[in-house]
């Protein structure tokens, strides 16, 4: 497979009040990267995925994506998803089709739910509701959802942050094989043992005067 | 008991309106609206005495006043619901202006008890007409904004990125929500709208777990309390609206109940 740019950023700067959450960050995000955003609390990860999200215009410098936001599927760090939810997780998935108009899914819809499912290891649980599935199984759900248009880009905020050991590389696994059929990650993290695993490149934030350029 | 006209025109109304309810209770129950309902039903109160004062049947007043009252709350960041003194300060302060207006219309007490605990032998041909183009109107709107809405209400979070114009499908369905609280005061009363609004879709939650299935279960549930109802309180002589509240809540416990078993088995 051919890589491509698909997002690249030129000495990004964002400040909210005068202060500076980065400066000077540089990466590119090639096709088929699997790319890390590490840093501690505060340094700004979550805003720089809103910048790459296009919620967020950069106080200063430069970021051009080769792709709509159409073709990204996003995971958000907090999902409140209660016990009492009454959706299964098919019916869950299935909320992300927004192409079409009439209340019914049409067969290609259904196909893509099916495939996201699949992909996702939660084809024998699709009817349970959501709200009584565990914590990883969740987890899976919203990628399941996240994927259901067949995304470029996978962008997920700490998915693995409340789960055990176990739902943990449960979920990193699918997320690794959609990597591998050709989607690209980017993942943020504070799990070094993740990053160390999986990624194939680290964008370290948190130092506001140098930050890693890639 | 459907060779009486006035018992036509309730049962037209009991349909319409409970296939309407169960439509909208289901994105109520799914975004916790229900207590929002209620403040509506509440402000929906004076605006019925207002529209008595006007000259103007209260169903009239209380559209002005619950549509107003929607779009005031679609400005207030839907994150952010509002705090509970801030609901009891609009609750209490237009309920005493529905006292007032009652009072300055010198209208007979029998129309405050109409417009708080509902009058559905009472509606006239054209209420019935007046009610079925709006609720037609309204379902339409509902299944344009369908998917988007759905998303949006069932997963705020997960439409935030998927969605564009999240504020106005938001602002469109409170809009819709006033028009159903003014509609169904109609029939269970200004104090009861939660009866049709609320429990048959929160009951539904039991059973369905599909967008589409909630909002069967709930349009059957709704269905079963106003037809039942209006058949009870016409045989007993007693109030239809102590008959639909209490079948809905029945209907209530008997899907959390089976719920609960089903969890224990």
């Amino acid at each position: 497979m051919s890589t491509k740019v698909l997002i690249e950023a030129q000495n990004l700067l964002v400040q909210f009040n005068q202060q500076v959450i980065f400066r000077d960050l540089s990466f590119t995000i090639d096709t088929g990267d699997f790319f890390c955003i590490v840093g501690p609390n505060g340094s700004g990860k979550t805003t720089l995925l809103r910048v790459i999200l296009d919620e967020l215009t950069p106080t200063a410098g430069k970021i051009q994506r080769y792709l709509t936001n159409d073709q990204i599927g996003y995971i958000p760090q907090f999902r409140n998803i209660e016990t009492d939810f009454p959706l299964s997780a098919q019916a869950f998935v299935e909320l992300k089709l927004q192409q079409r108009f009439w209340p019914w899914l049409s067969y290609g819809e259904r196909q893509q739910v099916h495939q996201a499912l699949g992909a996702a290891h939660l084809i024998a649980k699709k009817n349970l509701r959501l709200g009584q599935m565990s914590g990883g199984e969740k987890q899976r759900a919203y990628l399941a959802q996240a994927i259901v248009n067949q995304p470029q880009l996978l962008i997920l905020d700490e998915p693995t942050a409340s789960l055990d050991v176990a739902a943990k590389y449960e979920v990193m696994n699918v997320v690794q094989s959609l990597n591998r059929q050709g989607t690209t990650v980017i993942f943020i993290t504070h799990d070094p043992q993740l990053l160390e695993k999986y990624g194939t490149k680290t964008l370290q934030l948190g130092d506001k005067d140098k930050n890693a350029t890639i | 008991m459907l060779q009486y006209e006035f018992m036509q025109n309730a049962a037209i109304v009991a349909t319409v309106i409970s296939i309407l309810c169960g439509v909208i209770g289901v994105f109520i129950t799914a975004r916790h609206l229900s207590f929002l309902t209620h403040t509506m039903s509440e402000i929906g109160f004076s605006g019925a005495s207002f529209g008595l004062w006007m000259g103007w049947t209260p169903l009239n007043g209380m559209l002005l006043f619950t549509v107003l009252s929607a779009l005031a709350a679609g400005t207030v960041n839907k994150n952010r619901p509002l705090k509970s003194t801030a609901i009891s300060l609009i609750s209490a302060f237009f309920m005493g202006l529905g006292v007032l207006f009652l009072s300055i219309s010198q209208a007979s007490s029998s129309y405050a008890t109409n417009i708080l605990f509902g009058s559905i032998v009472g509606i006239s041909r054209a209420d019935v007409v007046q009610i079925s183009v709006i609720a037609v109107l309204e379902l339409t709107v509902i299944l344009l904004i369908y998917r988007p809405l759905k998303f949006d209400f069932f997963d705020p979070l997960g439409a935030q990125s998927g969605i564009r114009f999240s504020g106005s499908i938001n602002l469109v369905f409170l809009i819709m929500m006033s028009l159903s609280v003014s509609m169904v005061s109609q029939i269970v009363g200004a104090l009861l709208v939660f009866a049709l609004l609320t429990l048959p879709a929160a009951a539904a939650q039991f059973w369905g777990k599909t967008v589409h299935a909630l909002i069967g279960w709930s349009i059957l549930f709704a269905l079963l309390g106003t037809w039942l109802g209006l058949a009870l309180g016409y045989w007993t002589n007693l109030p239809v609206t102590f008959f639909i509240t209490t079948i809905e809540s029945i209907i209530y416990l008997i899907a959390w109940g089976s719920s609960k078993l089903k969890q224990a088995l």
